[in-house]
């Protein structure tokens, strides 16, 4: 390193040097974001065009595992032609409906649950076996009962997608009351916080940052609840598009329709990050976003 | 203390004790208690303790570290009962937790979740004042403690002292008689700590509550106080009392450890606690370097 001085004997233009640190430094930044999204493009194209290519080829079977230009063709009929039982948005509408509805009454139930367990021991101990059996049993067979005792209806979708998402948000609203520091409790209390200012002010706020990082995973159960009622059972939704097109082997409208799904999956992750954001816009930025996400 | 003001108890069958209070602020008398650990053992945190704080008196409690001395805050605050004897705050037994007492807690225990106006604002909402009152409140205390300009700041983003500051706004505002604080600066480096000492005495000396505060650091104790108690190694009980002559007020707390008297008090006191901080030391299964413990200060 050879360090240019003027005549004075001073190294030349300090601003200039620290200037073009930053600039470079910036430089270095946006090189690297294009790189990795240039990768990503990369290994789409590999996945996809690999795809295409090995079932052009006969290598793997389309007529199994389908291929992106039928999936593709699949998706475009969908949407221009509907399906037997009505349009496709019909169709996304109805377990659009059994989700949302599913998820609403398993978040306000796990809350309330998990809540009202978290602060009463004796109710935690009484629960707790109970609670411990029923999420060990694959709950997602619960769904042929439903179907059998609601009918084809949404009620037997609602109902599973709920106790889906039930549990994992009454876990970690559970957790989450435990957690609470027991100093800010006692706090409120000298201030003169009464029972319910305790709840409102210090155990529901501190409960909702795990609650809301419950939500990510909880809605893609709902969305699992309502598709997989719908395909034991059911009279519109994507669920049954999917059991109708395994029955046609027709695995492209399958893929199409799972296409479609993670669509819209991704716009509700999307906004309950929005909303986390919001809620939770008081923790010191350096606190990891949403890292239950995935 | 005569000048004591006797407030007119309400007639309550449960104050016949009421007299024994004698005007006191606080009185605690033969107070025990024991905890049941959860492996069904029984724990005495402290055994015996009596004592007294007058009105407008600043009492500080030094003890070696599970000495029980924040159980005896808890106790007065209302937030734990006694074991056995009676605990009095203003002149009545202490039942529940009791409006007029404040407690200043040595974590932080403001809500992270509120903004610092809020978080001072609620002693008058719990209170009963609407949100408008509160908040104007909370904002005239803040203006009171140095914090004008960060109302709406969260407190994760103030620095250690003005969280202290912040607390011990949200403390005060309820105008308390009865100011309980458990190292309520422990946390706080040393420079930091001197300047938060000499606030709380400024605002001290502005509404005289009666403070009992908790420390293990002695300096601090007699710099701040009018009375140390000296508590045993656990189960604690009240060893010794020291009333601390100092003339008030007393200007800078950095500046008062220099004068003859305070170090006559420290050496005086430190003798006490000495044998204390040992026997707890050795209780935690350490060996004693009897050099060690000769030092004045009690860190």
């Amino acid at each position: 390193m050879t360090s240019v001085l003027d005549p004075t004997g001073r190294p030349t233009a300090p601003a200039n040097d620290e200037l073009s640190i930053a600039s470079t430094a910036r430089q270095r930044n946006r090189r690297r974001i294009l790189r990795v999204n240039l990768a990503r493009l990369v290994l789409l194209v590999f996945i996809i065009g690999g795809w295409q290519l090995f079932t052009a080829w006969k290598i793997v079977d389309p007529f199994f595992f389908g291929q992106p230009s039928g999936i593709a063709k699949a998706l475009r009929d969908l949407f221009v032609h509907g399906t037997a039982y009505g349009s496709v948005w019909s169709q996304i509408g109805v377990t659009m409906k059994e989700a949302m509805l599913g998820f609403v009454y398993g978040v306000v139930g796990g809350i309330v649950f998990g809540i009202a367990l978290g602060q009463s021991r004796f109710l935690a101990e009484v629960a707790g076996p109970f609670i411990k059996v029923a999420n060990a049993i694959p709950r997602i067979v619960l769904g042929s009962i439903f179907v059998v005792a609601f009918g084809f209806g949404t009620t037997s979708k609602v109902l599973l997608a709920a106790v889906l998402v039930f549990f994992v948000v009454f876990f970690n609203a559970f957790q989450g009351v435990r957690e609470v520091d027991r100093n800010l409790i006692n706090n409120v209390r000298v201030l003169g916080g009464s029972r319910v200012d305790v709840n409102r002010h210090v155990i529901l706020p501190s409960a909702l940052t795990w609650i809301i990082a419950s939500l990510h995973v909880a809605f893609g159960f709902s969305v699992i609840g309502a598709i997989v009622g719908e395909f034991l059972g059911a009279q519109k939704g994507l669920g049954l598009v999917i059991s109708t097109a395994q029955n046609h082997f027709d695995p492209d409208t399958v893929f199409a329709t799972m296409v479609i799904i993670a669509a819209i999956t991704l716009a509700a992750e999307y906004v309950i990050s929005l909303g986390e954001h919001r809620l939770l816009s008081w923790r010191p930025p350096s606190a990891s976003e949403s890292t239950a996400g995935i | 203390m005569a000048a004591a003001a006797s407030k007119a108890a309400p007639d309550r069958s449960a104050d016949a004790a009421h007299a024994d209070a004698g005007g006191d602020r606080i009185v605690l008398e033969g107070v025990t208690k024991r905890f049941a650990t959860p492996t069904g053992e029984m724990f005495t945190a402290i055994k015996d303790v009596s004592l007294r704080v007058a009105p407008g008196e600043f009492c500080a409690v030094v003890g070696p570290t599970g000495c029980g001395k924040s159980t005896t805050l808890t106790l007065v605050a209302g937030l734990e009962h006694p074991t056995a004897g009676s605990v009095y705050a203003d002149g009545h037994q202490v039942q529940g937790v009791v409006k007029g007492t404040s407690f200043m807690f040595q974590a932080d225990a403001l809500l992270p979740w509120k903004s610092v106006e809020a978080n001072v604002a609620m002693g008058p909402m719990f209170r009963g004042a609407s949100k408008k009152e509160a908040l104007g409140q909370a904002r005239d205390w803040l203006r009171r403690v140095g914090l004008s300009g960060f109302e709406s700041h969260h407190p994760h983003q103030l620095s250690g002292g003005m969280r202290k500051r912040a607390a011990m706004a949200a403390a005060l505002i309820n105008e308390p008689s009865i100011l309980l604080m458990d190292e309520p600066f422990g946390a706080l480096d040393v420079q930091t700590k001197a300047i938060m000492s000499n606030e709380l005495l400024r605002l001290w000396e502005q509404s005289r509550p009666s403070v009992l505060f908790i420390t293990h650091d002695l300096e601090e104790a007699i710099a701040l106080a009018d009375k140390v108690i000296v508590m045993t190694a656990g189960p604690g009980t009240v060893k010794d009392v020291y009333d601390i002559d100092l003339p008030r007020p007393r200007g800078a707390v950095q500046d008062v450890r220099f004068q003859p008297r305070f170090l006559e008090l420290q050496h005086q006191i430190w003798e006490s606690l000495k044998d204390e901080v040992q026997r707890a030391y050795a209780k935690q299964g350490n060996p004693i370097a009897p050099a060690a413990a000769t030092t004045g200060g009690a860190a």
